[in-house]
């Protein structure tokens, strides 16, 4: 089966890593991601905030070229899942709206009618494929890992779309089902902060920080991500957190695709790994062992 | 106390009028945005709010001011800037109020008058985006970046060289800027949207009624 698949921008310079592990996770699986040619910028929060008009036709652009191809739009960045969502369904509810936004399209030579389902690589994980038939490729299990699993903001917010907007459960799901064990992690939908880190650095510090607190009271071995956004808040800034607050964390912080990955046997370098600030030498452990062989009997 | 200070409850003062009667255009664009009248006042949004403790003005309490009429009030307060787009009051709220977005329409109104974003130059970095974006087609964070810290204070980006050099010795930092292919396309695509898009300021100044509360979005 195959997938029309939008990166972003971050997941082109900042984090190659989500992308790589993206793309080998579904490639072993057998699903391909057919990537938008000549994609731009969905426009993020921030032109969100600015213009609407030009944003929903920023982000309908590639709607628009999403619907040429006639598959599901897969995109792993929490924030362009939600504004391409969103534009699809302000388009989508209001035909003011979708024809003035197609008068802007009509521009550039391009056309959107409101066919483009997004949908984010967990959703399809669970939901598409399956954690069983995951559990059919799985090569290395991820026993006694202890993963929190943060979903941040945007992925299940506004909408309710794959998951509970309170309690989601997808990514515990799936790493429990393959071996990983259960962290108590009230912080999994505590917002990091976001672009404050820019604007607003100690207001943003303090909600990081907490989240990281949690992690580590809880004796958590990573943190499992699945927002570029996030990723960095949570990695980068953790020397500022100790020093302003008297900390001593250097917690790893993993996109879910990495860790994934790994359990069903790829090597860290075409994960991408390598490329985080923090190594988590569990999940390098359980990479290095040997790759279990499943027997007949064990498929359910 | 000057006596034009005194407001009489039931009108506006010019200034405000204009203010208020830009801020509902901008909620137009919400679909469902008429929904802020609904307000209880039950404070979810306000204890749902990661950064409210940093606020000066709650979530609750801005949508209380905007009903007293007091919208320059909520236009000069850190609370508009602050907020980090995380919507769980909007998907908390039982009114099914759409806080972010009404974050987003203030956000919107304040940017387009010079003197109510003197005080926190968050527009700096919107700005910064839209100039990238407009460029290239494609966001290339670190000169994003780079161009807010010229904008908003050269000495602070000094803080953020040896992240910089972190990530650059992680091949995670890229100067080079990708244009997309059909960029000519892509600009015009925005100029049109950027004429379809409200109007700056002066450009609308329609008599307002002297209408307080949420009985002015009809």
């Amino acid at each position: 089966m195959k997938y029309s698949y939008y990166p972003g921008c971050s997941l082109h310079s900042a984090h190659k890593g989500y992308d790589q592990s993206c793309k080998a996770v579904f490639k072993l699986l057998d699903y391909e991601l057919e990537e938008l040619e000549d994609w731009n910028c969905c426009g993020a929060t921030i032109y969100m905030s600015i213009k609407e008009i030009t944003a929903l036709a920023s982000a309908s652009a590639n709607l628009a070229l999403a619907e040429k191809l006639n598959k599901d739009l897969v995109t792993p960045c929490s924030s362009c899942y939600t504004i391409l969502n969103k534009a699809h369904r302000y388009l989508k509810n209001d035909n003011e709206l979708m024809k003035k936004v197609n008068l802007c399209l009509k521009e550039g030579g391009l056309q959107y009618n409101g066919n483009v389902r997004v949908r984010h690589p967990l959703d399809v994980l669970i939901n598409d494929i399956g954690v069983e038939i995951i559990k059919l490729y799985l090569k290395k299990p991820l026993d006694g890992l202890r993963i929190a699993n943060y979903y941040g903001c945007q992925l299940i917010r506004p909408e309710r779309a794959f998951d509970d907007k309170e309690n989601p459960l997808s990514m515990e799901n799936l790493f429990e089902s393959i071996g990983a064990e259960e962290v108590y992690f009230p912080y999994k939908l505590k917002c990091c902060g976001g672009m404050l880190m820019t604007t607003f650095e100690e207001a943003a510090l303090k909600l990081t920080a907490e989240i990281l607190q949690s992690a580590y009271e809880n004796n958590a071995d990573c943190i499992s991500t699945t927002c570029p956004l996030c990723q960095m808040n949570l990695e980068a800034y953790q020397n500022k957190i100790n020093k302003a607050f008297g900390t001593s964390f250097n917690i790893p912080i993993l996109f879910f695709t990495q860790i994934l990955g790994i359990a069903l046997g790829l090597p860290g370098e075409e994960l991408g790994i390598e490329k985080n600030f923090y190594e988590c030498k569990k999940l390098k452990v359980i990479e290095n062992s040997k790759p279990f062989v499943q027997s007949a009997q064990g498929v359910i | 106390m000057k006596s034009e200070d005194i407001r009489i409850p039931g009108t506006l003062s010019k200034r405000e009028a204009v203010l208020r009667e830009a801020f509902l255009e901008q909620t137009k664009v919400i679909p469902g945005g008429e929904k802020i009248k609904a307000c209880i006042q039950c404070a979810t949004c306000s204890g749902s709010c990661p950064v409210v403790y940093a606020m000066d003005i709650t979530p609750r309490e801005l949508i209380a001011l905007f009903r007293a009429g007091e919208i320059e009030t909520i236009l000069n307060s850190k609370t508009i800037w602050l907020c980090a787009s995380c919507y769980t009051c909007q998907s908390r709220c039982p009114a099914g109020i759409k806080v972010t977005d009404i974050i987003y329409a203030l956000k919107r109104t304040a940017m387009e008058r010079k003197d109510l974003t003197k005080k926190y130059p968050v527009n700096k970095l919107s700005q910064s985006f839209i100039k990238s974006i407009y460029k290239a087609g494609r966001l290339n964070e670190a000169r994003l970046l780079t161009r807010y810290f010229i904008k908003t204070g050269f000495w602070n980006s000094f803080s953020f060289i040896p992240l910089g050099l972190k990530m650059l010795k992680k091949h995670r930092l890229s100067l080079k800027s990708v244009k997309i292919k059909n960029i000519k396309g892509f600009r015009k695509i925005l100029n049109m949207a950027q004429k379809m898009d409200i109007p700056l300021e002066g450009a609308r100044l329609a008599p307002v009624g002297e209408v307080v509360g949420y009985k002015s979005i009809s």
